[in-house]
């Protein structure tokens, strides 16, 4: 029989290489899932994980996709590691594309540098008060911040879709449900010529070693890591868990709203009803296959954006369904949590020795 | 036992509510209250086999997930064998299957119960849609109609009581075998044991493990059944994502009903008449005022009754019969019509009002829930 | 006399940790057995293997002479072995009767059980309510349940896990009676304590464990209670030495503080006053659950009061948190070491971090010092013989004594006006609480204000200059802890046994 054991120190080796192994085990298990939808194995998985890395165009929509994923997941990472569960970094990425595209379109052909970064607070201001709402709910009320932020998924996507077809509509558009395109001013520079790459990938960049600083370094980091390990200790030390549950929901709310401003004013460049793609879902991935350490999540951000890009030109050259790429995350997920048992338990045979 | 009959209150002004509603709008009561029942089959499997989960120590937050593998899994094997039966028995298999993976990494593998809920809702959803390519659009064999003979033409009573169709008639067997089972068998007995104390539970030798397996399988077929019911039933169809926060909302009613049978049940018929009243708003092209009234409506009752029991009253009391007031005047002066994307919001935020209103009273709220819960249990010796 | 229960060579090993190595003993019918050693002596994993919830690494049990290898609880209950725990296994949310059925192989029907209950309950003089709550009942009704549910299985072998930390001294005579009772009906009684003038009252014969191993056996009522506690811990004690006390200035002032509960089987303070003068060591007496967490985290500031309800040196204090109350000097070092003192998933310089971050200045605009930190930590584990590898060794590799003496060294590092301490030394090895108590009285001997809360009369007995008793949410009036005896003290900590209070005044 097999027992767990737990380790007296947790095994840094074993920590980095988690992530891997559930990588790995999750591509031998999509190809058994490629292979089962009549799909060659080898190649799905060549073209998902490989190719992408020798075509410009696809290196550089990488990094677009990764961007968002990793901002998301970066704010998601703190909530996370202090067991405040975030889940609806959708709905405040839509609520911050929201705002952030309402200031565009009120200063519509209007020139200026100052107009993207307005841009940008009101999308984080945005996604903060959606973040908040959870927050004051659970301060005051005490409930559930899982369910209410996951509600305001909902909520969101439905006052996109209502504003786009009502206020916010194109003029000109013919009663498309959606906005008029950005002008230049409200759209963001391409640091990449010829590409979709736009300054948003350098902010998720720097945001990486700032947020593993405060993490590591900041009493803000060890009162949320204290937080999530012994809340009792946390009280005990002083941390006010109040003002942590506002912090905590309040910056992941708004680095998703960034994430949803970069969104907007970069690869879409206007407000449609489709602009959210799951990313503020996909980041909770993310912000596990990083195991919630700031730079550790830009990496995986990467990765996830490989099984995107990867997985669409598995679609249109193999014909593999656009939802297996999504079960395929889901499964990756799944890996991550089973292999982590490794870092805090070991694994022994035991046998009896009696009779 | 002291209980607090707010929420009793609450419900009673929301039927009332919704009878009024029905009355004014020439609609028949009957007919709606059917059509309520038939929305809240759904909801209700999930949240009976939830609450049994939760009432075992574990919190399987997956639930829309499973419901959405049921959902597909009941519709392909239906249409596939052109049995609506067999395909309830594969949408219950599918979800106690799934529940299993999230029932193997967190009791076994001891990870993290709300991550892996979350991992098995994003899995759920992603293989729902996989496996649903080739079923969009596609009409299942209907559903057999199980008019009881004779009780069933009884005036009233006969059409909200005896004329469902099968699924009906099973969850209510859930339901009242589920309240049967907790509160007087001594497995049910074991089961709160378990989700009371694990480790107390260990020491006199349940299998803690063991038993919570039994708990989760039981909540994901449950959970299969409500999304069976969902793509079988209430629909009829598949359409991806189609149990659209479904499972949620059936975590939210565990809470609601405060982890006993009765009132979760009565939560599944608050949750599904709001669904069904926010559709009739919308056909009938009323005023999504009139949804602002009855939130406040609910509000003030609540906050009235608690202040009649507890016998001190609040101060938002008058100023919350006012709102209601105005609003309702309001509503009658100005019947102006809006998006109805605006009332397609209202189960989700009738969700949000009330997990705080049930998570406002927290000593009461802590004495049901089981103290357990979502704590990882970890075998020693 | 032949052996009910006999032991042979049990040997159970944890990684890093031989619990069991080759324990053999024998235990009699009606014989009162006690199984005497230190904490982290063997003595649980001993009895939880009998029990049936360890399964041994090598040796054989036998009972009759039979092999006897449990697979779990409920064969063992089945063989005739019961178990009361150190730890209750009740359930606060079910009823006495639902917990008692729990217990048992094939319960009877409700009106049944119930009436099999008081029947027991009136034989042994248990009295036990079998329709109340568990979660509303105090710490020696929930023994009684306990033993109640033991009882009705009819077990020839009764296991006792330090039955007695949790009761009154009058709740252990009447417990005592029970036993002696079940003793002479010809059940054995396995009994497992450390407290040596118990065993000598009660016990027949005594197997004394050291590290796991059996280094003696004896009769007890043929011992000293010296040469009991020599044996069991391998050489001599030492004690702090009686000194003389004048109290100080006052220090901390509490008035009138009433404290309602926070969950549903909590306890509500009620007007507590007290006052801490400058060197003085007070200590809080009382039975768990009587309101020692609530009144530890009022005193710590985790439960925020009115302002005026607290007073350090004249400055009203209620309202403020546990780090501004550092810094003015109340320092504080709950009973629970993993989980609230310390977080047992980091390291000691983390946890070093956790408290002195104020008083030490251990961080800068919220940067935190890390060598400043480490050496912080290193301190404390020098000057208190922490046993570790390093101050990056996680907290929860410690062992209990290790990380108790690294807790309290950690707040006493950082020179406090007062000290607050709840169940210094609970669960600790001999050493480490010498070593704890002496490094109190020494802290209150430079002028510091000592608060101490513990179950352990002993314990108070030897360093307490003031004694109060907390019953009920209730503190009684502090006196000089010289001025009673342990029979006072103990009617005072039992004051809701209506009887015992009645023959007090009588």
């Amino acid at each position: 029989m097999l027992t767990l054991e737990p380790r007296r120190r947790s095994s840094t080796l074993l920590q980095a290489l988690t992530p891997v192994l559930a990588v790995l085990a999750t591509m031998v298990a999509g190809g058994i899932l490629f292979a089962a939808l009549g799909k060659n194995p080898v190649e799905a998985i060549r073209i998902i994980f490989v190719d992408p890395f020798f075509d410009p165009f696809s290196r550089s929509e990488l990094l677009v996709k990764a961007a968002p994923l990793a901002l998301i997941a970066i704010g998601l990472s703190f909530g996370f590691r202090a067991g405040i569960w975030n889940i609806g970094a959708e709905g405040q990425f839509i609520i911050g594309a929201l705002c952030a595209g309402a200031t565009a379109l009120a200063f519509w052909g209007t020139e200026g540098t100052w107009l993207l970064p307005l841009m940008a607070l009101a999308g984080m201001i945005g996604g903060f008060l959606w973040g908040m709402i959870p927050a004051l709910l659970k301060i005051r009320f005490g409930a559930n911040e899982i369910l209410v932020s996951l509600m305001l998924v909902y909520v969101a996507e439905l006052l996109l879709s209502a504003l786009v077809s009502g206020p916010l509509r194109d003029p000109d558009g013919f009663n498309f449900p959606e906005s008029r395109r950005f002008h230049d001013s409200a759209t963001l520079p391409i640091i990449l010529q010829n590409t979709r790459a736009h300054i948003g990938i350098l902010v998720a960049l720097a945001l990486g070693p700032l947020a593993y600083a405060i993490l590591h370094k900041h009493v803000f980091g060890y009162h949320v890591k204290l937080l999530g390990t012994a809340p009792r200790a946390a009280a005990f030390a002083g941390v006010n868990t109040k003002l942590m549950i506002a912090a905590c929901l309040g910056l992941s709310g708004a680095l998703a709203g960034l994430a949803g401003t970069f969104e907007a004013a970069g690869p879409v460049g206007q407000l449609v009803p489709s602009l959210p793609v799951g990313y503020g879902f996909t980041a909770i991935i993310v912000a596990f296959l990083g195991r919630l350490d700031p730079l550790g999540i830009l990496a995986a951000s990467l990765v996830m954006a490989l099984t995107y890009i990867g997985g669409e030109t598995a679609q249109f050259t193999l014909q593999i369904p656009a939802a297996a790429i999504s079960v395929f995350q889901g499964m990756l997920l799944f890996f991550l949590l089973g292999f982590e048992v490794l870092t805090r338990f070991r694994i022994r045979r035991v046998t009896r020795a009696t009779s | 036992m002291k209980t607090s009959v707010a929420p009793h209150a609450v419900t009673l002004t929301a039927i009332a509510a919704l009878v009024v509603f029905a009355l004014a709008n020439g609609l028949n009561p009957v007919l709606l209250t059917v059509s309520i029942t038939v929305a809240a089959t759904p909801l209700l499997l999930a949240a009976l086999g939830e609450m049994v989960v939760e009432k075992s120590g574990v919190l399987n937050l997956g639930v829309e997930g499973m419901m959405i593998i049921g959902a597909i899994a009941g519709f392909a094997t239906a249409v596939e064998t052109g049995s609506p039966m067999i395909g309830l028995i594969a949408a219950a298999a599918a979800g106690a299957a799934l529940s299993l993976v999230f029932g193997f990494l967190t009791q076994v593998l001891l990870s993290n119960q709300v991550a892996t809920g979350l991992a098995l809702t994003l899995f759920g959803l992603g293989l729902a849609a996989l496996l649903g390519q080739s079923y969009a659009g596609l009409k299942p064999p209907s559903f057999p109609h199980l008019d009881i003979p004779l009780v069933s033409d009884i005036p009233v009573l006969g059409p909200i009581l005896f004329a469902h169709d099968l699924l009906v008639y099973i969850t209510a067997l859930i339901l009242l075998g589920t309240a049967w089972f907790l509160y007087r068998t001594r497995a049910g007995l074991i089961l709160r044991a378990v989700g009371e104390n694990h480790d107390a539970a260990h020491a006199l030798g349940y299998e803690v493990i063991r038993i919570r397996l039994a708990a989760i399988a039981f909540g994901g077929a449950c959970a299969g059944l409500g999304g069976a019911g969902l793509s079988l039933v209430r629909v009829p169809q598949w359409t991806e994502g189609m149990t659209a926060g479904a499972g949620w909302i059936a975590l939210a009613i565990v809470v609601f009903g405060s982890w006993r049978p009765g009132r979760v049940a009565l939560g599944a018929f608050l949750f599904g008449g709001v669904t069904i009243l926010q559709l009739n708003l919308q056909a009938a092209n009323l005023t999504a005022l009139w949804l602002l009234v009855l939130g406040f409506l609910l509000l003030a009752t609540h906050v009235t009754v608690r202040g009649l029991t507890t016998g001190s009253m609040h101060r938002s009391m008058l100023p919350l019969w006012a709102a209601t007031l105005a609003s309702a005047a309001w509503a009658l002066a100005a019947p102006v019509s809006i998006q109805t994307q605006y009332l397609s919001m209202t189960p989700y935020i009738c969700t949000i009002i009330v997990l705080v209103v049930m998570s406002a009273d927290r000593l009461k709220a802590n004495l049901n829930a089981p103290a357990s819960l979502g704590r990882v249990f970890f075998r020693t010796g | 006399m032949s052996a009910l229960l006999s032991v042979e060579g049990l040997t159970k090993a944890y990684p890093g940790v031989l619990a069991n190595s080759d324990i053999s003993f024998e235990v009699a019918p009606g014989e009162v057995h006690a199984l005497l050693g230190e904490n982290g002596a063997g003595k649980s994993t001993l009895v939880k293997t009998i029990y049936g919830l360890v399964t041994p690494d090598e040796g054989r049990m036998f009972i009759d002479g039979t092999l006897f290898e449990p697979r779990g609880p409920q064969a063992a209950r089945a063989a005739g072995v019961s178990m009361v725990f150190q730890h209750f296994s009740l359930f606060e949310a079910l009823n006495v009767a639902e917990n008692i059925a729990l217990g048992m192989a094939n319960p009877p029907g409700r009106q049944e059980l119930s009436q099999k209950i008081r029947d027991i309950a009136n034989a042994y003089g248990l009295s036990v309510d079998p329709d109340r709550l568990v979660g509303d009942l105090s710490v020696g009704e929930r023994q009684r349940v306990e033993i109640v549910r033991c009882l009705l299985q009819k077990p020839r072998i009764l296991i006792m896990d330090e039955p007695t930390s949790v009761l009154t001294p009058q709740e252990v005579n009447t417990l005592f009676t029970t036993l002696r009772k079940l003793s002479a009906e010809g059940v054995a009684i396995l009994y497992i304590s450390h407290k040596l003038e118990e065993i000598r009252a009660l016990c027949d014969r005594a197997t004394i464990l050291r590290s796991g191993r059996v280094v003696g056996a004896c009769r007890p009522a043929e011992k000293t209670a010296r040469q009991l506690a020599e044996m069991m811990i391998g050489l001599e004690l030492t004690r702090p030495l009686p000194r003389l006390f004048t109290p100080g200035d006052p220090l901390l002032k509490i008035r009138d503080l009433t404290v309602p509960a926070s969950s549903p089987f909590g306890t509500t303070l009620k007007s507590i006053d007290l006052t801490l003068h400058k060197g003085e060591v007070l200590g809080i007496a009382g039975v768990a659950g009587n309101g020692q967490d609530e009144l530890m985290d009022v005193l710590s500031g985790e439960t925020r009061v009115k302002g005026d309800a607290i007073r350090l040196e004249q400055r009203e204090i209620g309202a403020l948190g546990p780090n501004r109350r550092r810094m003015l000097g109340l320092l504080a070092a709950p009973e629970e070491r993993l989980g609230h003192a310390a977080a047992g998933d980091m390291s000691l310089a983390d946890n070093a971090y956790l408290t002195g971050r104020k008083r030490q200045r251990l961080d800068y605009r919220g940067f935190i010092k890390k060598a400043t930190t480490e050496n912080f930590a290193r301190a404390i584990v020098s000057r208190f013989d922490v046993r570790t590898p390093g101050v990056g060794t996680l907290a929860r590799a410690l062992s209990g004594g290790n990380l108790q003496k690294f807790v309290i060294g950690r707040e006493i590092m950082q020179r406090p006006g007062v000290l607050v301490v709840n169940q210094p030394t609970w669960g600790v090895d001999a050493h480490a609480a010498a070593t704890i108590r002496t490094a109190l009285r020494d802290l209150a001997a430079e002028g510091t204000g000592v608060l101490i809360i513990s179950q352990d009369l002993d314990e108070l007995m030897e360093i307490a200059d003031m004694f109060a008793v907390l019953e009920s949410g209730r503190l009684t009036v502090p006196q000089r802890t010289g001025s009673l005896t342990i029979e006072e003290i103990g009617l005072m900590m039992g004051g809701s046994t209506k009887g015992a209070v009645q023959d007090a005044h009588a």
